[in-house]
């Protein structure tokens, strides 16, 4: 399916509007950059792998190379209306960390990530006993850049914890957004919060 | 490593051309002293367009010259961007037109501690003015203004090469549309300024010397030779000199070099005395050591009134200009929403890298170039 039409990357799209300043964490080639800079968006990356930079300065977006892990003092508070962290927290060191300063630099901050409660991972733990192997993450434990498994419902707990607030919460799997008992059905968990 | 002989992406040269020299009446340079006259060596390649928006300013390093592409009358070896200039290369002379110009204070033609003293009708050797990469800038700038170019599409350097560029950025904010700093630094590093004082010193102590109004016959050529050995080492990475000599040969000889990188170092000093004058490397060493656009929130409130879109390249090899000061750079233009892509390339060749073939720094630099938009951000 075409990215564009991908109900996660629509609803994305959907929440930031034309001349807003955009932070786009592990942006990967750039395809999501591209359609909201097609948009009017004033956006910029940060991607740690130059094969991706390379892709990204040929769609003629903005991407620093580097590692999030690294740090983002430089960046001031609030200055960006969104910061993004597209499917990119799970890969990261410190998730509980990056959060945090993802919430000082940007006035909103959109998370997606793998839902790691979805039936089929669940069903698959409880059937193999190992660790699963799905479309969604289709890595072996020894070969996998994800770092942590989590869920919405975790994803939940932790903000409250933080009393960090949920202005929105989206599911979705490929085709569709999931409105019913989305943890045990949604691929995808997206959510939009402040500080 | 490839050549440019193996790689498609390297194609056509701009073939013959010829170094020109243009004269000013009179140049001001930052310290208060008037240049009279000032004269500019310069090269061009490809063909300035009517709206004169095609014109692509190129800014060399240390050692180099106005002579960036295609090769001189008998030359066997090209100048020294030929790789990236050229028809169908990535600063594609079929679609821009190139300019690169020789520093002031250098000794390739134009205005320096060579060029005769009007009063004395001598060469000024070290009674030339002091330098500094401002100068060499604003002297660029009238250089572009005699060819009625009033914004250049863009300026592109490596290393010294590089501060030029960002200079420009800074100096004339609405003159430039792009800005390509390579292996670079807003300021430098202690270290770095440590290297370039035993380079100046070894010319200071050599017996022929003679506080820089040295006789012709007799040049401080060793001191200068062992500046450029010092220099060559810090150019190169410890990969790419493991890789050239290794430990080759160890005879044991005391009275001589008897290693294969002793022998490369004094060859690269010698042959660099016949096309290199001790003055000058002076001049532009101390123009470097004295560049200053600060670091951190100095630099960011300097960089805050740049208006053109910035590609930063470093090498991870890079030891004598390390990545962190190109990120530097980088934090700053994008504390100030500035339009910037960052680029760490791995290639291995160490600080020379932005001279070198590398099929990814083509791709970036023609990719940037021909991705110009107006931009979200401006």
């Amino acid at each position: 399916m075409d990215l564009k039409n991908r109900p996660d990357i629509s609803y994305i799209a959907n929440l930031i509007k034309p001349g807003e300043r955009v932070l786009d964490l592990g942006c990967g080639y750039g395809e999501l950059m591209l359609i909201l800079k097609n948009k009017g968006v004033r956006v910029q990356g940060i991607e740690k792998d130059d094969k991706c930079i390379i892709q990204c300065v040929k769609k003629s977006l903005y991407v620093h190379h580097g590692d999030i892990d690294d740090g983002l003092k430089h960046h001031l508070d609030h200055s960006f209306d969104f910061v993004i962290l597209n499917q990119t927290i799970q890969q990261t060191l410190n998730p509980g960390d990056i959060i945090k300063e993802c919430l000082r630099i940007g006035k909103q901050v959109i998370i997606v990530f793998p839902n790691f409660s979805h039936w089929q991972i669940r069903t698959s733990i409880l059937l193999s006993g190992k660790t699963p192997v799905t479309d969604l993450m289709p890595f072996h434990w020894y070969d996998t850049p994800n770092l942590h498994y989590l869920s919405g419902k975790d994803f939940e707990d932790f903000c409250e914890f933080e009393r960090i607030k949920v202005l929105h919460r989206a599911f979705f799997n490929r085709t569709r957004q999931i409105k019913l008992f989305p943890n045990l059905f949604a691929t995808l968990a997206l959510f939009v919060i402040r500080a | 490593m490839t050549t440019s002989e193996s790689n498609e992406f390297f194609h056509g040269s701009v073939g013959i051309v010829h170094t020109q020299i243009i004269s000013f009446d009179s140049f001001t340079l930052e310290g208060g002293e008037t240049i009279t006259p000032l004269e500019i060596a310069f090269e061009t390649y490809g063909t300035l367009n009517e709206k004169k928006d095609n014109a692509i300013l190129v800014c060399h390093a240390l050692s180099g010259d106005a002579h960036a592409a295609g090769f001189h009358e008998g030359d066997k070896r090209p100048g020294w961007w030929d790789y990236y200039i050229g028809p169908g290369k990535a600063f594609d002379t079929n679609r821009y037109f190139i300019i690169s110009s020789n520093v002031i204070g250098g000794c390739k033609g134009s205005s320096g501690p060579l060029s005769t003293n009007g009063k004395t009708g001598k060469p000024f050797q070290s009674t030339f003015p002091f330098v500094s990469i401002g100068d060499m800038v604003n002297a660029q700038e009238k250089l572009i203004r005699h060819f009625g170019i009033h914004k250049l599409f863009a300026v592109a350097g490596g290393s010294m090469g590089g501060m030029q560029a960002l200079q420009w950025s800074v100096a004339y904010p609405d003159r430039l549309k792009n800005c390509i700093i390579m292996a670079s630094s807003s300021e430098h590093s202690a270290q770095q300024i440590a290297f370039n004082e035993v380079g100046r010193q070894a010319i200071l102590s050599d017996p022929n010397w003679n506080q820089g109004l040295y006789n012709q016959e007799n040049r401080p050529s060793k001191g200068l030779a062992l500046a450029r050995m010092m220099g060559h080492i810090t150019y190169l990475s410890d990969e790419m000199m493991r890789e050239k000599f290794g430990r080759k040969p160890p005879k044991g000889n005391i009275q001589s070099t008897d290693f294969a990188v002793g022998s490369y170092l004094i060859y690269q000093g010698e042959s660099f005395v016949d096309r290199f004058d001790a003055n000058s490397y002076i001049y532009v060493t101390k123009a470097l050591d004295h560049f200053s656009l600060g670091t951190g929130k100095e630099l960011t409130k300097i960089l805050a009134k740049v208006r053109c879109r910035f590609l930063v390249i470093a090498y991870t090899s890079d030891w004598l200009y390390p990545p962190y000061q190109s990120e530097e750079i980088v934090k700053s233009l994008e504390v100030n929403a500035v339009p910037v892509s960052f680029i760490e390339l791995n290639n291995p060749a160490g600080h020379d890298s932005f001279l070198l073939p590398s099929e990814e720094q083509d791709s970036i630099l023609r990719d940037f170039l021909s991705a110009t938009d107006e931009g979200a951000f401006f």
